[in-house]
């Protein structure tokens, strides 16, 4: 076991919070989707994704070395120790927020764990590539469905165009890269997000295209989940995730 | 669906010695019409369950205690998704549309598993949904895994093997609860006494009371009666709840050394008519959760079908735009 490596947990919690927030929101669907397919697919890629952050936050426990396992910071964490970025965790919204937020965070996802896959920790690099591989086919599965929610009905591209600005200012947080994590991009530990931007938008904007959808033109971002500073709907969703495993505490599941 | 159609004598003998001689029926054989609107009744029963049977589990996904049980129960539920659109597509081999038979549904016209008629309270009822209802599930398709339509029968050994795993996560479940603390013990005793009537009532009537029991039979799409297979599933289970410590809600179970049958006290069938009728503690809600899913999902499904249509269109376009270039250079 290395030193306990207290940077090195901060920036795992945040790429496990990030799946097991939106991997919970994506799991609400379950048995209320639009047509059967979906249930499967929404129930699919929440498990990927609780199944990745599982694998995080296990890493995280092991680098933090207090003796938490992935369960105790899943479910005894309050919110301001949750460290996903806000676009996550905001409510499930209709079938276009879902499938708007999927895209634009799946994109991400692919050219972060690309990246990660080169990391000089060998259990984060193989997260990594076993996620890459998850994550390509989510922005497929989104992808398509983006397409065909904007360049569908009138009513189907009002609601994708209110999701895309909705979602939008939550974008940037994405590439917003934590100052404490200078270290390990140096260490070639974790990878620097700020410079996958420019490829994000770049793919983020033939889809949308493609879909007749236009991105807002503000630039203003909304910021603070990287360090704790949550939107009001984090709390209550880990209220109901948390609810049984606080209520017996140090019982066994 | 047509019961008074007069058969063809010879097609009709000719099909009654290809069951009695255990040859698969399969899609384009012929037929009698009572056979077919049977199997599309039983089949779409069937889906309807695994689709409905999502809510009670599904309510229990957000608040899984622990991260593998959590990814546990969305393969479960995701499993659950699939077998309905299998038996689904299994069903449209009869001639019918998968989306009239989900109207049914939310006709309120069609059937469904009663055991989905009951709330999960605790997490508790996650086990002892796997390990019951998934348990009876298992015993009935088994038995379904012989039926003389190829197309379910075959339906039914894959779905079998899914069914398996989600009994044995069940139990799992349970019995963790049952070693675990005073208050996760209570909890899954609890869930026992609620879930152990229902479960068998699951196999439906006393073989007295089912209507359709000797149709199935000699058709061969039943192979055992309700009772013999409700027996099969109280012997299974009985041991299986001593071994973890648990008891059933029947002061009068008893072992009856003559058949090696453990005994029930006696069903509440005033209950099960009940539930079956509309009246259990969610029909309701659950029907209004399908609903609800359905009416919020038409303007996705709208665009689905929009956006299909214009590829359509455009590809055309673009084979004539072909066809028209290559006739020009021609």
């Amino acid at each position: 076991m290395t030193a306990p490596n207290p940077a090195f947990f901060t920036a795992l919690a945040r790429l496990g919070d990030d799946r097991l927030v939106l991997g919970h929101r994506t799991s609400e669907w379950c048995g209320h989707a639009p047509i059967l397919e979906e249930d499967i697919a929404l129930a699919n890629i929440a498990l990927d994704l609780i199944g990745q952050a599982n694998l995080l936050l296990q890493h995280a426990g092991a680098v933090e070395g207090a003796g938490r396992d992935q369960d105790a910071l899943a479910f005894l964490r309050d919110a301001m120790d949750f460290r996903n970025v806000l676009l996550c965790e905001l409510p499930r919204g209709d079938f276009a927020v879902t499938i708007t937020r999927h895209f634009l965070h799946g994109l991400f996802s692919v050219l972060q764990w690309e990246a990660l896959s080169r990391s000089t920790d060998d259990t984060l690099a193989g997260i990594a590539a076993k996620a890459l591989k998850e994550s390509k086919y989510h922005v497929r599965h989104a992808g398509e469905w983006v397409i065909r929610l904007g360049d569908g009905t009138d009513e189907s591209r009002r609601r994708a165009q209110d999701a895309l600005n909705l979602l939008w200012p939550y974008t940037g947080e994405l590439f917003m890269q934590p100052a404490d994590e200078a270290g390990l991009v140096a260490a070639g530990l974790t990878a620097d997000v700020s410079q996958l931007e420019p490829a994000w938008r770049a793919q983020a904007d033939g889809v949308l295209q493609r879909a007749t959808l236009t991105p807002p033109a503000t630039t203003w971002m909304q910021r603070g989940g990287r360090d704790g500073r949550h939107t009001e709907h984090l709390g209550h969703m880990l209220a109901e995730m948390q609810i049984v495993a606080r209520s017996h505490p140090g019982a066994q599941w | 669906m047509t019961g008074t159609v007069a058969e063809d004598p010879a097609r009709l003998a000719e099909f009654e010695a290809r069951i009695a001689a255990d040859q698969s029926i399969e899609p384009k054989d012929w037929m009698p019409e009572r056979y077919r609107s049977q199997l599309v009744r039983m089949m779409s029963q069937h889906a309807h369950s695994e689709v409905v049977g999502m809510l009670p589990e599904g309510n229990w996904i957000t608040r899984a205690p622990s991260l593998r049980r959590k990814m546990i129960l969305l393969a479960k539920v995701q499993d659950e998704g699939g077998h309905g659109l299998y038996i689904y597509c299994g069903t449209e081999t009869l001639g019918v549309d998968r989306h009239d038979l989900v109207q049914q549904l939310l006709d309120g016209k069609a059937k469904y598993s009663s055991i989905f008629n009951y709330p999960t309270l605790s997490w508790a009822d996650i086990g002892a949904i796997g390990w019951l209802v998934d348990g009876a599930a298992i015993v009935n398709q088994t038995m379904l895994a012989k039926a003389s339509y190829g197309p379910y029968a075959r339906a039914m050994v894959r779905i079998c093997k899914e069914e398996n795993f989600h009994k044995r996560q069940g139990y799992e479940i349970m019995a963790t609860l049952s070693r675990g603390t005073p208050a996760q013990k209570a909890m899954a005793q609890e869930s026992l006494n609620r879930w152990w009537w229902p479960s068998l009532m699951m196999f439906g009537p006393h073989d007295k009371d089912s209507s359709n029991s000797d149709e199935l039979m000699k058709w061969g799409v039943k192979r055992k009666s309700n009772d013999e297979l409700r027996q099969r599933f109280i012997n299974l289970t009985i041991a299986q709840v001593k071994a973890i410590d648990l008891t059933v809600p029947d002061p009068d179970l008893r072992y009856d050394e003559a058949s090696g049958d453990w005994i029930t006290g006696p069903i509440d069938w005033d209950e099960f008519w009940r539930v079956v009728k509309g009246n259990g503690p969610c029909n309701g809600e659950r029907i209004a959760a399908r609903r609800k899913a359905h009416a919020e999902g038409e303007w996705v499904r709208e665009a689905a079908t929009a956006f299909a249509e214009k590829q359509q269109r455009d590809n055309r376009a673009t084979t004539d735009t072909q066809q028209t270039a290559g006739a020009t250079d021609e």
